[in-house]
């Protein structure tokens, strides 16, 4: 198992945003591909506990009123893996800070149209705060991205704002 | 899912029903494979203890899945969850209870929705609220 590389601590009271992350806020990313699948749907709920029909069967799905197996709260598809082509959103300048651990520190989803099995969504995200906090773990610096999710017709389903706490 | 709720029905202060997940080390590895969310210290205790936890750890998006479940279950066949909201405060354990819960905090009609706002949030079975939060559900009316 490879060690974290070993980083520089931060400095006692020295603020670990510098001018290059700042610039970094509100600079949107290149578009990413998303695809809703009926097998990751139900995965996904699977791995929630689901057991209501529209997760599992299209037809079910169909009858209630769905284009197809609905995307379950808090799932809006997976990026298309290549480990030749290796990309992601956020994490932009991970490497420049000083901390080795991240968290997840919070989910807001909302939701303007219903996800489904199908579905191809084009996701930009975009760095929208930079914070820094003393807490517990020690320091911390608070990230908040915002990632906005299309549809094939170019309109707006879904808008997630991801915190991440570096410490 | 019988006994669908209606806007009428909602009043504030009213209860959510109470969802209880039970995440034990393959609940977690299915959330993995379903998220694509392959960290190892939510799998493999060695890893985790080496980062400082005292064990694997619960997935913070997966308290945010299991909130939105909660509200699916509660709102029927004929809701939507329109957002969710919650921040990670506390750590959950694996093999341990998570225990979704909500309260309505107010309803509203908007752009030709019935909205229903709710404070939602997650505990562990000794009561500490570890991921507090925020959610809109829209429910059909009877009118």
């Amino acid at each position: 198992m490879a060690q974290p590389k070993a980083r520089p601590e931060p400095a006692e009271g020295a603020s670990v945003i510098t001018d290059k992350m700042r610039a970094q806020i509100g600079v949107e990313s290149e578009p990413l591909t998303f695809e809703v699948d009926k097998t990751a749907c139900r995965m996904f709920a699977r791995a929630v506990g689901y057991t209501d029909p529209i997760y599992f069967d299209e037809e079910q799905a169909r009858s209630n009123g769905y284009r197809s197996i609905p995307a379950p709260v808090g799932f809006l598809g997976h990026p298309v893996y290549n480990p030749n082509a290796p990309q992601r959103l956020g994490g932009y300048f991970r490497t420049d800070t000083p901390f080795k651990r991240i968290l997840n520190g919070g989910t807001d989803i909302e939701y303007f149209d219903t996800i489904c099995a199908g579905d191809v969504l084009t996701a930009t995200s975009k760095l929208v705060d930079l914070s820094e906090r003393e807490g517990r773990i020690g320091p911390m610096l608070i990230t908040v991205t915002e990632t906005t999710y299309r549809n094939r017709d170019g309109k707006v389903v879904a808008r997630m704002r991801g915190t991440g706490i570096q410490y | 899912m019988p006994n669908q709720l209606y806007f009428e029905d909602i009043s504030e202060g009213q209860e959510v029903t109470t969802l209880t997940q039970h995440c034990d080390s393959q609940r977690l590895v299915y959330w993995a494979a379903g998220s694509g969310d392959f960290y190892q210290i939510h799998y493999d205790k060695d890893f985790a203890q080496r980062t400082g936890l005292p064990d694997r750890i619960v997935h913070g998006a997966l308290k945010h899945a299991l909130l939105g479940r909660m509200l699916h279950e509660w709102a029927g066949d004929e809701g939507r969850v329109k957002r969710v909201a919650c921040q990670y405060r506390g750590m959950d354990m694996v093999e341990k209870d998570v225990i979704c819960k909500g309260i309505v905090t107010g309803k509203r009609s908007q752009d030709g929705e019935n909205l229903v706002d709710v404070e939602v949030w997650t505990e562990t079975p000794e009561g500490q609220k570890t991921t507090p939060g925020t959610a809109t559900v829209s429910l059909p009316s009877r009118s």
